[in-house]
């Protein structure tokens, strides 16, 4: 079966590929472009570790075929650090200790990056609910929302 | 993953023509076909993905003819919808209980209704909205109410090469509901769906919309409630009549996921419910 061209913007760098229209978009992330940090878990849509950010939006890699995000700017773990400096989300998963294994963490702040990207005024009820897509067998959840709080109130501190 | 071919298409003719060769798919957001090809239980030999084709996304309101939602619109983006809250607030209410939020960000309205499974979140919704499903293929143009959509689980009327365009909603409601019986608050699937739709004048239910999913092989309108509600002031003991009437009409199976009788007790229950709170909204 022909490969397909695949033009794809991940963390800023432009990548042409040529790619099987079968691999979905966690494995070119993962295997053809190398970037590891994003996780599969399920593989079905439903733990939310391979969460990435397409054109914004936070979405599970692992549903996604490579060849459908042609053109499409993409954020994954590896993007959110600027100059050295770690992301507020990241710190505070550090700061609080949100993470045991880790397995689940670079799902957690990519889809808490997408949440806090769109609306800072949200209540913890409210982050908990919109993270349900996203499963963590280790903390037991609590470290996870303290660090998602943390980094709101640090963001807006500092915007 | 079996390969196959992919083709992106501009324009609804190829769209169609490339569909109705043999083992051809349509891939909207891919949250069904996908977990389907990796489960081997869709083996297309070619993919067509409708991203490319212009003018099936995005929700549109005018006075005349309501709002309508083309077929790629998102569910995340119906869920948020100001138009789609105020005026059919159970679709948006069925939306928002699909999923997670990233799944959300990828399955489509379009997707939602095709795959036709019996416990999808919008049809309730979109049945107490009188939706009308517009259809295209290299044929021509149909239209097709959302009651007569569906002909069994899995299974629609749509013919190979046809594509859902969009969904006309032209009658709002000044109240609507919609309840998903579950166990997990998120990432659980229904084992049924209720929406209750009501427009009210000086407190007279002057029309009543009620939409069940998973209680029979189709998602069905609870015709005999509605008119048993219409040109009456609402009551509990009419409201149990309704919900008694409502949970008559339905042919609900038992499976792994709970039984027949719970599910037709819960019609009742849930039928009283979203209309008491469709009613209040009014
Ligand atoms: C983890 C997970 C949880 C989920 N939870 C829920 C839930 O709680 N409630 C719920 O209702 N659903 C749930 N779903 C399923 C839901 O995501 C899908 O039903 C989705 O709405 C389908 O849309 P799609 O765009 O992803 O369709 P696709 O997977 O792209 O397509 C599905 C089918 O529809 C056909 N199709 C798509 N668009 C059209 C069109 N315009 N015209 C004709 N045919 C078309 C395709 O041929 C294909 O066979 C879940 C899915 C996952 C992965
Ligand atoms: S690996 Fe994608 S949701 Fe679990
Ligand atoms: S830290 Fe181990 S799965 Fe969440």
């Amino acid at each position: 079966m022909a490969k397909h061209p695949v033009s794809l913007t991940v963390n800023g760098d432009e990548h042409d590929l040529l790619i099987e229209p079968r691999k979905t978009l966690l494995a070119v992330l993962r295997d053809t472009i190398g970037l590891t940090g994003t996780k599969e878990g399920c593989s079905t849509g439903d733990c939310g570790a391979c969460t990435v950010i397409v054109d914004g939006k936070a979405v599970t890699s692992c549903m996604v075929l490579g060849v459908t995000a042609s053109g499409k700017e993409i954020t994954t773990i590896e993007g959110l650090a600027s100059d050295g400096e770690l992301h507020p989300i990241q710190q505070a998963f550090i700061d609080t200790g949100g993470y045991q294994c880790g397995f689940c963490t670079p799902g957690f702040i990519m889809a808490s990056k997408a949440l806090v990207d769109e609306n800072l005024d949200r209540t913890e009820e409210e982050f908990r609910h919109a993270l349900g897509g996203n499963i963590c067998r280790c903390t037991g959840y609590t470290k996870i929302l303290e660090a998602v709080l943390q980094a709101v109130e640090e963001i807006r501190a500092t915007s | 993953m079996k390969n196959f071919e992919y083709f992106e298409p501009t324009t609804l003719a190829e769209a169609s023509l490339l569909f109705t060769q043999e083992h051809a798919q349509l891939l909207a957001g891919g949250t069904d076909l996908v977990i389907g090809m990796k489960a081997y239980t869709e083996t297309p030999q070619s993919v067509i993905s409708l991203q490319n084709i212009p003018g099936l996304t995005g929700i549109t309101a005018d006075t005349d003819n309501g709002i309508t939602i083309g077929a790629m619109t998102k569910v995340r983006e119906v869920e948020l919808s100001e138009d789609i809250l105020k005026h059919h607030t159970a679709l948006a209410e069925g939306a928002s209980e699909i999923g997670s939020i990233q799944i959300r960000n990828l399955a489509t309205i379009g997707g939602n209704i095709a795959h036709a499974s019996p416990a999808a979140d919008t049809v309730a919704g979109l049945l107490v909205a009188d939706a009308q499903v517009d259809i295209a293929s290299a044929d021509g143009e149909r239209t097709v109410s959302i009651n007569e959509l569906f002909t069994g689980p899995g299974q629609t009327v749509l013919k190979p090469g046809e594509i859902i365009t969009q969904f006309r909603l032209p009658s709002p409601a000044s109240g609507s509901h919609y309840i998903k019986h579950k166990i997990r608050e998120v990432m659980d699937l229904a084992f049924i769906g209720v929406a209750s739709a009501v427009n009210l004048q000086n407190s007279v239910i002057k029309e009543a919309r009620i939409g069940l999913a998973a209680v029979a092989p189709t998602p069905i309108r609870a015709t005999e409630a509605e008119n048993l509600l219409k040109g009456k002031i609402s009551t509990p003991e009419l409201l149990q009549q309704a919900g008694e009437a409502a949970a008559a009409g339905t042919s609900p199976i038992s499976d792994l996921r709970c039984s027949a009788e719970h599910r037709r007790e819960m019609v009742d229950v849930l039928t009283r419910r979203t209309l008491q709170i469709a009613i209040d909204r009014a």
